[in-house]
């Protein structure tokens, strides 16, 4: 759960993460006017290779097509049926290779090397007198608490199972909403005991 | 305003966000249509209706971040820099602008109409029209389509949806009763 990370070395792992995501970037502005046929068939072969060159569990995360196949047939049909073969299969090759670039380096860039890249991005914002640190804060916070609401909705749900309730789940939402407000307060409780939220870089 | 309560909006916007991933892991209610509807949309029109536009708003874009650096996140176990290049990357750019929408009527019309009436438009504006115009608008610029015809491939979803607007509704009204302290949007 949490991340699409492969904890493995490979050349992708390797890279610094500012570099990948800077390719990623070029590889979008120059696919998005492609139209022949040729470059886009490259490109998904290259973008494969990459896959292939991570390994069994690389190939394995192909799989995350799976839940964008129907829209995607969708989509082909339809432009096959109005543009023609060739005109179909460029968008669909372009989407894939732009998807599947992107979540490459998402499975081969650990979170915190990626929120560097993040701090550094917000430079401006700093300029301008926003005290990132709070961003960060928020991040780690948010990060924290994923599996504690997580846990809270599962109790919730196997209590709502327990009285006999069926598949009309949604009533559990309004408990699990009240519950995550009062959590906020009781965390706000801690941070003030605790002097605050950092508002100055050293910390 | 205080630090205490900067630091406290901070803290309900963050925990807000993990709400929103917490959303995501509720199995999927089978509807009529056929697609599933999850959750998380609806946590999208709470986060205005309850944090307010400002919050609610920053909330969403805090989550966005996380799944942009590699959290799985978004309904279904997806996540990472390949969401925001898909066919539905429009809806998750539209998250902040749903909520804002969401929250900034929510709060407008609670004035005039009872709180629950207030969310449920607002929920219903943010989420359905505020949702789809970037969904939509999203969607052709990754395929190029017109409007029309990816109105036609969305349409499924929408039934989900109106069911969504009455359920954030029904759980402001019940949050606001529960927690009339924390309830800061009105």
């Amino acid at each position: 759960m949490m991340s699409l990370y492969l904890a493995q070395l490979s050349w992708m792992h390797r890279l610094p993460a500012g570099i990948k995501l800077f390719c990623l970037a070029v590889a979008t502005v120059l696919l998005y006017p492609v139209k022949e046929v040729w470059i886009i068939s490259l490109a998904v072969a290259i973008t494969l290779g990459i896959y292939a060159s991570l390994g069994r569990s690389g190939l394995a995360q192909l799989t995350l097509l799976k839940p964008l196949f129907w829209m995607m047939l969708a989509i082909f049909a339809l432009q096959y049926w109005t543009m023609g073969l060739a005109e179909a299969w460029v968008l669909l090759g372009r989407m894939l290779v732009l998807i599947l670039l992107a979540n490459a380096i998402s499975m081969t860039t650990r979170m915190d090397e990626m929120n560097v890249v993040f701090q550094f991005l917000l430079t401006p914002l700093r300029w301008l007198g926003v005290k990132t640190q709070r961003i960060a804060f928020a991040l780690s916070l948010l990060i924290r608490f994923v599996p504690v609401l997580v846990s809270f909705m599962h109790a919730l749900l196997a209590a709502w199972r327990a009285r006999g309730g069926q598949r009309r789940y949604w009533q559990i939402i309004a408990p699990l909403v009240v519950q995550a407000l009062r959590m906020s307060d009781q965390v706000a409780e801690a941070v003030a005991a605790r002097g605050g939220i950092p508002n100055n870089i050293k910390h | 305003m205080s630090d205490i309560t900067k630091d406290k909006q901070i803290v309900q916007i963050a925990i807000f966000a993990a709400l929103l991933a917490a959303l995501g892991f509720i199995p999927p209610i089978p509807f009529a249509t056929g697609v599933p509807i999850s959750a998380q949309s609806l946590g999208v029109m709470l986060a205005g209706t309850i944090l307010g536009a400002r919050n609610g708003a920053l909330s969403m874009i805090l989550f966005l971040v996380v799944v942009a650096l590699g959290a799985n996140l978004l309904a279904g176990g997806r996540g990472g820099l390949g969401v925001f290049a898909g066919p539905t990357a429009g809806f998750l750019f539209a998250f902040p602008f749903a909520a804002f929408t969401a929250g900034l009527l929510t709060r407008t019309l609670s004035s005039q109409f009872s709180l629950t009436i207030a969310a449920g438009i607002g929920a219903f504006v943010g989420g359905i029209i505020v949702m789809y115009l970037f969904g939509i608008a999203g969607f052709k610029m990754v395929t190029g389509r017109t409007w029309l015809e990816s109105l036609m491939i969305m349409w499924v979803y929408i039934p989900g949806d109106a069911v969504k607007v009455v359920l954030a509704a029904a759980v402001t009204g019940a949050v606001a009763r529960a927690l009339p302290s924390s309830f800061t949007n009105k």
